[in-house]
């Protein structure tokens, strides 16, 4: 089944409660997926820095010194923010790329969730109200997220089963259906030197967008070429720096319904997820029409 | 009028309460209020009430009716009015899909949009859609008449038997075997009928008729290879 909620905000003055109203709607989806959950969060951009969230079973050995370690290694100021099993890097934008490759060789076993400007993801196995209480969302602030509660169907319950998963830098994607092509299409796209870290088949449908945007596609391009070339049930939300975007398969049996005030633009697989929001009695209520792509930016 | 607070009882006592009304009850009138799109609302509902819901729900609301009128103030999740019987079930809002799948009797209005899937498989059930319909809509119909006053998605009637479609502005495409009829003076009398009492001013003869040609393979085995 799965649960996707996504709330984009326009009125600033609700950006230091988005973690909290990106929680209330994410837990309101647990009956739609209790096994993980997962959220991606944009928030602050500091000027000249990236993010890197990372990701370890054993934190408190691999976090501990990972600042002063790579901070050593690569020559340059890092700072590092811990949430649990999760981990923010800081790093110089200009250092990013000598930080991942100095990444892989200090700590092999780290995952890394996210990189970017702004977006930060976490996730991880359990209920969505366990998982937001340890990495503390609801004190979150920032300009938009996505949050995905899943059921699994195509692959194991593993944090690298959870969504969102990471499509380039300041992107994601979370799904709600499952891919029946996901086997042949991962051969294709390893094939093509493209990593896929899990047998699960959204992290295939977040390859497929990275390799089209590799090839010089748009988002919005990728997202068109994912109707023909992805077989199975999708809804998709995919997450960029500046907004997010909606996608359904022409059969579009995966819930969907949209609202829109002059606050916010929310996505919810039910109404149910809405109900909390403000001015939701007066906001424009839809569902988003099947092979349509739709975006919202700031 | 009877009140009843979703927020401050479950839904298991609302249906609980709705289905111990005997066809005789004098607690004729319902109100529900605080729905917040919770799933199920006002299901198997089977004893001449009128139950008005204030505001959005979730999936299958009123489905499996009998008897009963249900209003939704409001929009309306997956599968609304699903598999009714008979009865009346009227939303303000737009409906999720397949709105009136397999209902065998009754009427259900819609005064919004319904998405895909509109009265699949439906077996006798009146549905009229003020609005738009999706994609799939009255996919293996059986009986009764779907009325459009809007546009039609793709695939409209596909592989249908004997229901009667109606749609008013334009179809996307028609599903196989699926093809336009003649509007004769019972049909008219018919989609007249179903207006007036789905409260549309719609134009009945601004409606063009959709139906089965019977050629699919279920009614000629020499097609069987054709599809």
């Amino acid at each position: 089944m799965c649960g996707i909620v996504g709330l984009f905000l326009k009125d600033k003055t609700l950006e230091p409660h988005l973690g909290e109203m990106l929680t209330e709607m994410l837990v309101t989806m647990t009956d739609r997926g209790p096994d993980s959950a997962g959220i991606a969060i944009y928030g602050n951009e500091v000027n000249t820095q990236k993010k890197l969230t990372v990701q370890s079973d054993n934190g408190t050995e691999d976090f501990v010194t990972l600042a002063a370690d790579l901070s050593a290694a690569i020559g340059v100021d890092v700072s590092l923010n811990r949430k649990d099993t999760h981990a923010v890097l800081h790093i110089p934008s200009n250092s990013i790329d000598t930080a991942r490759s100095a990444l892989r060789e200090l700590r092999p076993e780290l995952r890394v969730m996210s990189a970017g400007d702004t977006i930060e993801i976490y996730k991880e196995v359990g209920l969505p109200s366990d998982v937001a209480a340890r990495f503390d969302v609801r004190k979150m602030s920032g300009t938009h997220g996505i949050g995905h509660t899943r059921m699994a169907t195509e692959s194991a319950v593993t944090t690298m089963g959870a969504h969102p998963f990471s499509t380039g830098p300041d992107q994601c994607l979370v799904h709600n259906g499952s891919l029946s092509n996901h086997n042949s299409l991962r051969r294709e796209l390893r094939h093509e030197g493209i990593h896929i870290e899990t047998e699960n088949d959204t992290e295939v449908g977040a390859a497929y967008l990275t390799w089209k945007m590799q090839q010089g596609s748009t988002l919005g391009e990728a997202l068109d070429s994912s109707l023909e070339d992805l077989d199975g049930f999708f809804t998709f939300v995919v997450g960029t720096k500046d907004g997010f975007g909606v996608v359904r398969d022409p059969i579009a049996c995966k819930p969907a319904v949209m609202a829109e005030t002059d606050q916010y633009v929310a996505f919810g697989s039910e109404y149910r997820a809405l109900v909390n929001l403000p001015g939701i009695d007066q906001a424009r209520v839809w569902e988003p029409e099947p092979a349509t792509v739709y975006f919202w930016n700031h | 009028m009877q009140t009843f607070d979703l927020e401050q009882n479950d839904l298991r006592t609302l249906n609980a309460t709705l289905h111990a009304q005997k066809t005789n009850t004098n607690q004729t009138a319902w109100n529900i209020i605080n729905p917040r799109g919770s799933h199920a609302i006002a299901v198997g509902l089977d004893a001449p009430i009128e139950v008005t819901v204030n505001g959005s729900t979730g999936y299958y609301c009123a489905g499996m009716n009998q008897q009963a009128t249900v209003n939704v103030k409001g929009s309306v999740g997956p599968g609304v009015a699903e598999n009714m019987m008979s009865g009346t079930v009227i939303i303000d809002g737009d409906a999720s899909q397949y709105a009136g799948a397999t209902g065998h009797g009754g009427l259900l209005v819609i005064k919004g949009n319904a998405s895909s899937r509109c009265g699949i498989s439906m077996k006798g059930i009146d549905i009229v859609v003020h609005g738009n319909i999706g994609h799939m809509s009255a996919f293996m119909a059986q009986s009764g008449t779907l009325v459009v006053c809007g546009d039609a998605g793709e695939a409209l009637g596909d592989s249908l038997y004997e229901a009667q479609l109606f749609v008013r502005g334009s179809v996307k495409s028609l599903g196989a075997d699926c093809i336009e009829k003649e509007m004769r003076p019972e049909h008219l009398a018919h989609l007249t009928e179903l207006l007036t009492q789905a409260g549309s001013d719609a134009k009945p003869e601004e409606f063009t008729r959709y139906g089965s040609a019977r050629q699919l393979y279920n009614f000629d085995v020499d097609n069987a290879g054709a599809y």
